[in-house]
């Protein structure tokens, strides 16, 4: 078989993309929970505030790390694989990119420090600061890196002239047409993605009667954001399909699973779209509905697959059950909202083992339904890399052979297999220690302690070590 | 912007972050690559602290060098990192191995040794391929129509090779000078004893790859014997800072090796740099072939020269916190 670099680049970049992804997804999401579990703790000084925080900032210390290692690997992704699309985009997405490492390691230098380490070192009022500046850069950096994606699906405020990309309006091209909605629908991912998590992990530790007081607390708070946050998604996320359907009609014909261009379509509960028949098999609707959702009417006329050639069309399969995999995961997690707060009544919230139980197993899912929801946009909007304007195979780097792309994209499986393993594991393990285990004796001089992420936790990464490592 | 030529700003902060680059991250590379020969485990949990507080933060100089670059001289980004695919894949690989086995093995005990060589392999290899860059960038790029046409294994050479080991023996060298500054006891007597030989082995590469140069970019040998006498300055800086090491290792010095180790690396920079001026993906495009539209240039300098200074700021005030020496059995856990 003849290895092709496009599609294994595609692999690649997919592969670490995803890897590097579902850091920051959470890390975004925690910041802020971290930052409002300070403000509690400041308002009321109740302790069991700044227990959790306590614990919290240790987790989002080892997956900020993380992210940014994992982050190193995209910044050289672009020129590696993509160097045509670089070279020709570089006007307008250079700068943005750099913008969000100038943005991450403002915050880095300047408010991480002080959040990790800096509890007892400086005014309570400084030490809330910092949390809510370390969780506005999440948010700025998340805001530069989604306005140069959201680019690359509805370019606008650029022009291409020679084979390079010209910026003739930054307000425009930072603020294209897909951008307030790939933002909003990115960031409450990301309050979802924290939320379920917090949830989960609390309920687990409730479940086992550990730290009841503040994990009770935690459950109570997630319980709201999610209660606002799950329905406000779908809300956004419709807006989002919208706008998605004026800009890039046939990514919404995918992720429908709809081939003939009709009025009145059906809502596609299940199907196996095939590709080369150009048809579904095993369809199950509901009629019309798909038509009230995209158009808001019973017979709005919706755009078919068939309107492009067949080598534009993207694999519709992965589209159409990608989408319904992320929107699946949104109804439950919607679900889980209402019966948390019918459980309110008499404090059965964080009592109830069988709603402990589902929070507990829900706590991966949002990681799921952001992956889906990237897979649908990115393999939606085949075969643009800038969509109706630069394809994937123009974007490519022209060198590359599939043999070279095949051993790095190994490289990178090995590398990340090890190293995120050990990651994961450790990560694990902090969970496993629990909120008990910011009690537990520090025999380090404060001065001495670099400040730096990981050493924000002092928990062993072997079973059975101790508490803290030796010395 | 009249009169300001953004491109030359630009070229000037690369420059300054590829130097800070290497300077930072070279020493402590150089530590991990010493690693598997320190005397025993103490010494090397000393030789980690000593590193520990400030690692990350010198590799944010690469970060940044690499994106600025997407942003201000596209060419050199979308040909460079192509032509040294494979290179860069083994520098990150290395880089992230490295990396997380520094945050590890502190926190390990019984795979403890597994973390060790991680960490001194991945060092190895990512100073390895950050000298083959070099010495690739020295050679010149095989480009047609601002595109790279070359094979994916045009960066190793013989001459790439030499370059490879002769970084490799150069971060060795600033580990070795780092340590001497870091440390007391044993383990400095241990550093002191390596630094000459390092020394010796820097300087032959240097030797080597001076007299190499002029035959693989026959422009070199123009810039160096035709045109300006005046750059022959930072080759004799170089060399007067060979010898303070020197004299400063004999002498029992704490400071004046690293310093002058610096020294030496700065000045073989800057005769880098005066050979291929203006050329940035040698041998056909100079700075302002590969320059972005100077509206985007201005767009990231804003930013950029704000960021900077803070930057250096807390870098400087790390520094400064973890300043004096490291002794066994405190510090970094």
């Amino acid at each position: 078989m003849e290895l092709d670099p496009l599609l294994l680049s595609r692999l690649q970049f997919a592969f670490v993309v995803c890897f590097h992804a579902i850091f920051p997804v959470f890390t975004i999401g925690l910041a802020t929970f971290i930052a409002f579990l300070e403000m509690l703790a400041f308002r009321t000084g109740n302790p069991a505030w700044s227990r959790l925080s306590q614990f919290w900032i240790q987790v989002f210390a080892v997956a900020f790390a993380m992210g940014v290692v994992s982050g190193i690997v995209m910044s050289f992704q672009f020129g590696t694989n993509w160097s045509n699309f670089s070279y020709a985009a570089a006007n307008f997405i250079g700068p943005l990119l750099s913008y969000e490492v100038v943005t991450a390691f403002f915050l880095e230098a300047a408010f991480l420090g002080v959040l990790l380490f800096g509890r007892n070192k400086v005014p309570p009022g400084m030490h809330l600061f910092a949390a809510c500046m370390v969780a506005l850069g999440t948010f700025i950096s998340s805001f530069w890196i989604l306005a140069a994606n959201s680019w690359m699906h509805t370019p606008e405020g650029t022009e291409l002239v020679d084979g390079i990309f010209g910026v003739t309006s930054w307000g425009q091209a930072i603020f294209n047409p897909s951008f307030p909605y790939r933002f909003t629908h990115m960031v409450l991912a990301s309050f979802l993605t924290g939320s379920f998590v917090v949830a989960g992990v609390s309920a687990w530790y409730l479940l086992t009667g550990r730290e009841v007081d503040a994990n009770r607390r935690a459950l109570s708070m997630c319980l709201w954001l999610i209660l606002i946050g799950a329905p406000a998604q779908a809300v956004i996320g419709d807006f989002h399909g919208l706008n998605t359907m004026e800009h890039q009609p046939i990514k919404i014909a995918a992720m429908e699973g709809n081939w003939e261009t009709t009025r009145g379509m059906p809502l596609l509960l299940f199907a196996i779209p095939d590709q080369e028949a150009e048809r579904n098999h095993m369809e199950v609707g509901i009629p019309r509905l798909g038509s009230l959702i995209l158009t808001h009417d019973w017979d709005g006329e919706v755009l078919g697959l068939k309107e492009v050639a067949p080598e534009e069309r993207p694999p519709v399969w992965i589209v159409f059950w990608a989408f319904r995999i992320m929107v699946g995961i949104g109804m439950l997690m919607i679900g889980c909202a209402l019966v948390g707060l019918l459980l309110r009544r008499g404090g059965r919230y964080w009592q109830q083992p069988v709603f402990l139980n589902v929070l507990r197993l829900m706590a991966f899912t949002p990681f799921v339904a952001v992956l889906c929801g990237w897979v649908v946009t990115e393999v939606g909007r085949f075969p643009w890399v800038v969509y109706g304007q630069m394809s994937h195979s123009e974007g490519l780097t022209p060198s590359l052979t599939g043999g070279m792309v095949l051993f790095t994209l190994i490289g990178y499986v090995l590398v990340y297999a090890v190293i995120f393993s050990a990651g994961i594991y450790y990560l694990m393990r902090v969970l496993r220690a629990g909120i008990e285990s910011i009690d537990w004796p520090e025999e380090v001089h404060d001065i001495e302690r670099p400040k730096r992420p990981l050493s924000a936790s002092h928990v062993s990464i072997e079973e059975g070590g101790h508490g803290h490592a030796r010395h | 912007m009249h009169g300001i030529d953004l491109t030359i700003i630009w070229a000037i902060i690369i420059a300054f972050g590829i130097m800070m680059y290497v300077l930072m991250d070279g020493f402590d590379l150089g530590v991990g690559i010493l690693f598997p020969f320190a005397p025993d485990e103490d010494a090397r949990d000393v030789m980690m602290n000593s590193v520990a507080p400030v690692w990350d933060g010198n590799e944010t100089w690469l970060i940044l060098g690499g994106a600025g670059l997407l942003a201000a001289f596209p060419l050199v980004y979308s040909v460079l990192l192509p032509a040294l695919y494979i290179g860069v894949f083994l520098m990150l690989a290395g880089l992230i191995f490295r990396g997380v086995a520094f945050e590890f093995r502190f926190k390990a005990e019984r795979s403890r040794n597994l973390w060790n060589w991680a960490f001194a392999g991945g060092s190895m290899v990512a100073a390895f391929a950050q000298g083959a860059v070099v010495g690739a960038y020295i050679e010149g790029f095989n480009t047609v129509d601002g595109r790279y046409v070359g094979g994916p294994l045009d960066w190793l050479s013989p001459f790439t090779v030499l370059t490879g080991l002769g970084l490799v023996a150069g971060y060795a060298l600033l580990g070795s000078t780092w340590l001497v500054l870091k440390t007391e006891g044993y383990i400095q007597q241990w550093v002191r004893r390596l630094a000459p030989w390092l020394l010796l082995v820097v300087l032959g590469v240097f030797a080597a790859v001076s007299v190499w140069t002029p035959l693989v970019d026959p422009s070199a040998f123009e810039r160096w014997f035709s045109v300006i006498r005046l750059i022959w300055i930072f080759p004799a800086l170089a060399l007067l800072s060979a010898w303070l090491v020197w004299r400063g290792v004999h002498r029992q010095h704490h400071a004046t090796p690293f310093m002058a180790t610096m020294a030496m690396f700065a000045f073989t920079y800057f005769g880098l740099l005066v050979t291929k001026w203006p050329y940035v993906v040698p041998p056909n495009y100079t700075l302002w072939d590969a320059a972005s539209a100077p509206g985007s240039q201005l767009f990231l300098l804003i930013g950029v020269l704000f960021v900077i200074p803070v930057i250096l700021a807390y870098t400087a005030w790390t520094y400064w916190v973890f300043r004096g020496k490291v002794r066994a059995g405190e510090g970094y856990h």
